[in-house]
């Protein structure tokens, strides 16, 4: 089983024969090829030409985060998983507004459903917060009967806008006060929830896209997002699903079980990061949650939570080619 | 299945193909299933991570080692190897088991096939090294007949929609498996 790797600090990643290495001042560490899925470079990572070419032979992509933990890039290798059909099919759902907006709304519906299952549990489990987390599910809930009525895909974002401030007001009553969003921040985050929130995203973002590198859809026809605003805009859709299952879940555990201390953030107030130490402490969790699995009611398995993305992908394609209408996943665990 | 969503693209023309090329894994595929048979033709293929897939390859490579491997002809038919035996050809395929004979064995007649329409007359051998076993084969009148049904058929379903996958036993170690059947089943 292929794994991804994560590398936090500086150094050189390079090939020698037919084995890769990372190798900085302090140790020198060989990366299997055959068991590598997919990089993760948070460190300043230098790379030799031998070793890009060896790893986009393998179909493995690298993909960058600054200094700040955000999503600066990714080595994308050469696609090798192309049909022509399911592209065209892929656009001609983008091209037509119906279709396109029936895929928005699967979108937005697996989301919402995901949010609901949160603050559900929370609801039952949270001694006090009842009625008020109760209030909250119903606003999201009357929020999300408006969709249908939406019509254009900018009313479809920002029903979907109100459902995710209406949760992020619901997740400022559950956390503790060191923790509340209170608004949604993005660059800089301006607290400590909001640099979770982004670190997180930027890595579901990539999680995403490297399943996508291994389907024949298309990365960079989007239903939900417009095609124009990341590179890889399908992979923005796609998270929306699995944002409240996997960053949200692992944010609320990190929060509620007091994993998280002073040294896990740094930066001038306003200009949040998270530390080396924090990211290990994230990513961890993220890698753990991944491989986390659960019974699949249709194949009657066990998957993993990362299964579960590619899983999405190709009923995805299964709705493009009209063989069975795309269903978002909402967790029934 | 019945959205109204779907059911607009009864519209657009199916015939994404006008020509269908018949390779020897498209006849194998038809004998296995239809649904397969359509992915593959459309390059949907997921095989990357298959291990059975990775041991094929393997036992591909390091068997038979002494004669010369992979014969494509045309880009259509690509036989393992080639030996001349009493002046006879005989085109050898390599198969891990005997689970799909059935399909192995209509790929292999058609390849004698194939070869006849152009003039050369062959034979068939299968080879499982793994069970220590050969098995000769030989077109007949009747098999020809039946080739010309089946390319018929595969055209109609390349063509065609996507036909939807039926659950059967040997699904469970098809590569296909997750992309078939990966909707999850409403049960309460």
């Amino acid at each position: 089983m292929r794994t991804d790797y994560y590398i936090l600090q500086d150094g050189t990643l390079k090939r020698k024969e037919n084995t890769v290495y990372f190798v900085n001042k302090d140790e020198k560490r060989v990366l299997p090829i055959n068991k590598i899925y997919s990089i993760y470079a948070y460190g300043r990572l230098s790379l030799s030409s031998g070793v890009v070419s060896y790893l986009a032979k393998n179909g493995i992509p690298i993909h960058f985060f600054n200094y700040y933990g955000f999503y600066e890039g990714s080595m994308y290798p050469r696609e090798t998983l192309i049909s022509g059909d399911l592209v065209i099919k892929q656009a001609s759902h983008y091209l037509d507004t119906e279709k396109r907006m029936f895929l928005a709304g699967k979108f937005i519906e697996g989301a919402c459903g995901n949010i609901l299952k949160n603050l559900r549990y929370y609801s039952r489990s949270k001694d006090g917060l009842q009625d008020s987390l109760d209030e909250h599910i119903n606003s999201i809930e009357s929020e999300f009967t408006r969709l249908p009525n939406a019509d254009s895909i900018s009313s479809m974002m920002n029903v979907e806008g109100r459902i995710r401030n209406i949760y992020y007001s619901a997740l400022d009553e559950i956390f503790p006060e060191d923790y509340r969003i209170i608004t949604r921040t993005r660059r800089p985050p301006s607290n400590k929830m909001n640099t979770l929130i982004s670190f997180g995203n930027s890595l579901m973002y990539t999680t995403v896209l490297s399943e996508i590198y291994n389907t024949q859809l298309n990365p960079t026809i989007s239903y939900l997002h417009e095609p124009f605003e990341r590179r890889f805009s399908l992979a923005l859709d796609v998270s929306e699903i699995f944002k409240p299952i996997i960053i949200d879940r692992i944010i609320l555990k990190l929060v509620n079980k007091n994993m998280l201390d002073d040294s896990c953030f740094m930066g001038e107030i306003g200009d949040m990061l998270l530390s080396e130490k924090g990211k290990k402490v994230f990513l961890q969790e993220y890698n753990a949650k991944l491989s986390t699995t659960i019974k699949h009611k249709g194949l009657k398995r066990n998957v993993s939570y990362k299964r579960l993305i590619r899983l999405e992908l190709y009923k995805l394609s299964k709705h493009v080619l009209d063989d069975e209408a795309y269903k978002p996943l909402v967790m029934w665990w | 299945m019945g959205s109204n969503c779907l059911s607009t693209s009864k519209d657009i023309p199916t015939a994404l193909t006008p020509y269908v090329k018949i390779t020897g894994v498209k006849i194998n595929y038809y004998h296995i299933c239809h649904t397969k048979l359509w992915l593959f033709s459309h390059n949907i293929v997921l095989e990357r991570e298959d291990e059975n897939v990775n041991i094929g390859k393997l036992l591909h490579e390091d068997r038979y080692s002494k004669n010369k491997k992979d014969i494509t002809i045309d880009n259509t038919i690509s036989i393992d190897f080639v030996k001349k035996r009493n002046d006879i050809i005989e085109l050898h395929d390599i198969k891990k088991t005997k689970k799909m004979e059935d399909a192995h064995l209509r790929q292999m007649l058609y390849y004698i096939y194939y070869l006849k329409q152009r003039g050369i007359d062959a034979q068939g051998v299968m080879n499982y090294p793994l069970l220590n076993q050969t098995k000769e084969i030989v077109l007949t009148e009747d098999d020809e007949k039946k080739i010309e049904n089946d390319i018929e058929h595969i055209e109609e379903i390349v063509t065609g929609r996507m036909p939807h996958p039926k659950r059967l036993r040997i699904c469970s170690k098809c590569a296909y498996f997750e992309f078939c059947f990966c909707g999850e089943v409403d049960d309460d």
